[in-house]
């Protein structure tokens, strides 16, 4: 017997990370911006999702999602009444979503090119962990916290905050009730994440949504 | 909880690398972890048996190394160990330091393995 040590040095996630850099290609030659919506479950993604679509469509953008969720379809279900393509990606169980989710699910959605698209989001599945480890190649990756969560969300989840380059805060018109301490969250994820673009928002009412609508168009057009 | 899936991908990788090595049994698969990495070490190593069950790294030990957060500061000019995950700030000058420069590994670094002496099978 030999005892022989073999030296590897390769990324775990090497399969996930080379298809993600496929897809980042894909998405810039056809010039859609792509957004990853991460958060717990229960933040409002899919409210915010609705929302953002509804009102982009209004302004004449095109746009789609695609929808992670463990079992059910309810979220693209609700998604697909703004009238834009949205198609569901069930996970079975697993917690995130990976970048060869995204490629077999964007290749077969009929009707659909990316080319013909000035948005696409990926609303992840609701989880604060492991969907940080995943690149979906996506040019913005969005964490969301909501008012009912507690201001310290970004510091119990650090890994996931310190890897988003924007964070939305939702369902501001409950803050008061809620007893939720502004300052206190934005020091928190700036303390994460120094100079994040930072959205104060709600789906319900409308506010702050101008700011994040205007940013989206801001980094479509500076898209490289 | 995405674990399992980790170390799956990383008995595929081995599995495959295996193959220059015929008969060759593994005794220990050495990664190196980010503390940024999103990953918990006890699950890992939970998960390992299982994981080998069945496979060629069967009996196989996991070693994990951390790789711990190193940021650069522009104010400092220099790269800076960070004290932990809930500041992102240099613990020089107190300003915020967001540019990670190492800490979200996710690596096999080498496998080790005791391989059949060709002349003893001879």
């Amino acid at each position: 017997m030999t005892t022989r040590i073999v030296e590897l040095r390769q990324g775990i996630l090497k399969k996930n990370d080379e298809l993600a850099r496929g897809l980042r290609d894909r998405y810039t030659a056809a010039g859609v911006l792509v957004l990853n919506l991460v958060s717990s479950p229960g933040t409002g993604k899919t409210a915010f999702l609705e929302r953002t679509m509804r009102d982009l469509r209004a302004r004449g953008a095109r746009v789609a999602a695609l929808v992670g969720d463990l079992e059910t379809d309810n979220d693209a279900r609700r998604l697909a009444a703004s009238g834009a393509p949205v198609r569901q990606i069930n996970t079975h169980g697993i917690c995130h979503l990976d970048a060869g989710m995204i490629d077999r699910h964007l290749a077969g959605w009929e009707g659909v090119e990316l080319g013909g698209l000035d948005y696409l989001f990926i609303e992840n599945v609701g989880n604060l962990v492991c969907p940080s480890s995943y690149d979906l190649g996506e040019k913005i990756r969005v964490a969301l916290l909501s008012v009912t969560e507690g201001e310290d969300k970004p510091l119990k989840y650090p890994t996931l905050f310190n890897s988003a380059d924007a964070a939305v805060i939702t369902k501001t018109d409950i803050a008061e009730p809620c007893g939720f301490d502004r300052d206190l969250a934005l020091r928190n994820i700036n303390e994460i994440r120094p100079g994040i673009r930072i959205f104060e928002t709600s789906s319900k009412t409308g506010a702050g949504m101008d700011g994040w609508l205007a940013y989206l168009e801001e980094q479509r057009v500076g898209r490289p | 909880m995405h674990e399992l899936s980790i170390v799956s991908s990383v008995v595929d990788t081995v599995t495959e690398s295996l193959g220059a090595y015929p008969g060759a049994r593994v005794i220990e698969v050495r990664l190196r972890v980010g503390v940024l990495a999103s990953v918990v070490v006890d699950s890992l190593e939970f998960c390992w048996g299982i994981a080998t069950e069945a496979t060629p790294l069967a009996g196989s030990k996991l070693v994990v190394t951390m790789v711990p957060i190193l940021a650069h500061c522009t104010h400092c000019a220099a790269d800076v160990a960070l004290e932990g995950v809930r500041s992102f700030r240099c613990p020089r000058c107190g300003q915020p330091c967001n540019d990670v420069r190492q800490g979200r590994e996710l690596d096999i670094e080498s496998f080790e393995i005791d391989e059949i002496d060709e002349k003893v099978q001879a």
